[in-house]
């Protein structure tokens, strides 16, 4: 499994192309990019901020957790911190498999997981103001019933 | 404590300190901070206790290291 936390440019075709090996039938990519606007309003570019201690212990945990829970051969999950362009990438994920099937699962469920549970954040550069990004609630289990 | 993203913006600063008694839980030391931070958003935050999610009932050691992280990452299916 390759899990990093990288402030340069991902190379997404050079990930992919490493991540294969001569079992897999299928790879499974989630390329999630810098857009161009939130809501019509137009975007410069995004600041992304981590926990990063944090962060890369709960990416390196999913990404065990997708090996087991689809039974797929590897998985690639690498995230950028930093200031984003648009159209580049801010998180890449990699699933390789003897099927598609469990490809596909594993690549959806790992990026909706990272969305919600890893501790990272973007503010948002628009043309005419900042904002952080509305995150994804919590799920109950992580956000506690006591509050 | 550390701060991230917009409660670090709010609080002008990426470490707070809070003087607690000892025995404080998480529900405690969160209950402490409303008033000084917008209630809806800490309300959504979840608290990390050396970089583990922590439920509101643990009980804070000395030299924890506590986070405050608001909702995250922000991405839209």
């Amino acid at each position: 499994m390759r899990v990093e936390l990288v402030r340069a440019v991902i190379d997404s075709a050079a990930l992919v192309r490493d991540a294969k090996a001569g079992s897999d039938g299928a790879v499974c990519v989630f390329d999630g990019i810098v857009r161009d606007n939130t809501r019509g309003r137009k975007t410069l570019h995004l600041d992304y901020e981590a926990y990063e201690e944090m962060a890369l212990t709960q990416m390196r945990e999913l990404a065990a957790a997708a090996v087991s829970k689809f039974g797929v051969r590897d998985v690639v999950l690498v995230h950028r911190l930093g200031r984003l362009l648009v159209g580049e990438t801010s998180v890449l994920i990699v699933v390789a498999s003897a099927h598609r099937g469990a490809a596909f699962e594993a690549c959806r469920w790992l990026i909706d997981t990272v969305e919600r549970q890893v501790p990272s954040w973007k503010e948002e550069q628009f043309v005419d103001g900042a904002v952080w990004g509305d995150g994804e609630p919590f799920p109950v289990e992580i956000l506690g019933v006591e509050r | 404590m550390r701060l991230f993203g917009p409660l670090k913006e709010l609080a002008g600063t990426a470490d707070g300190w809070r003087e607690l008694r000892e025995g404080s839980s998480v529900g405690e030391l969160m209950a402490g901070l409303r008033g000084s931070m917008p209630e809806g958003l800490l309300a959504a935050s979840a608290v990390a206790v050396n970089q583990e999610y922590a439920a509101g009932s643990l009980v804070l050691q000395g030299g924890d290291e506590v986070a405050i992280l608001p909702p995250v990452r922000g991405g839209r299916l």
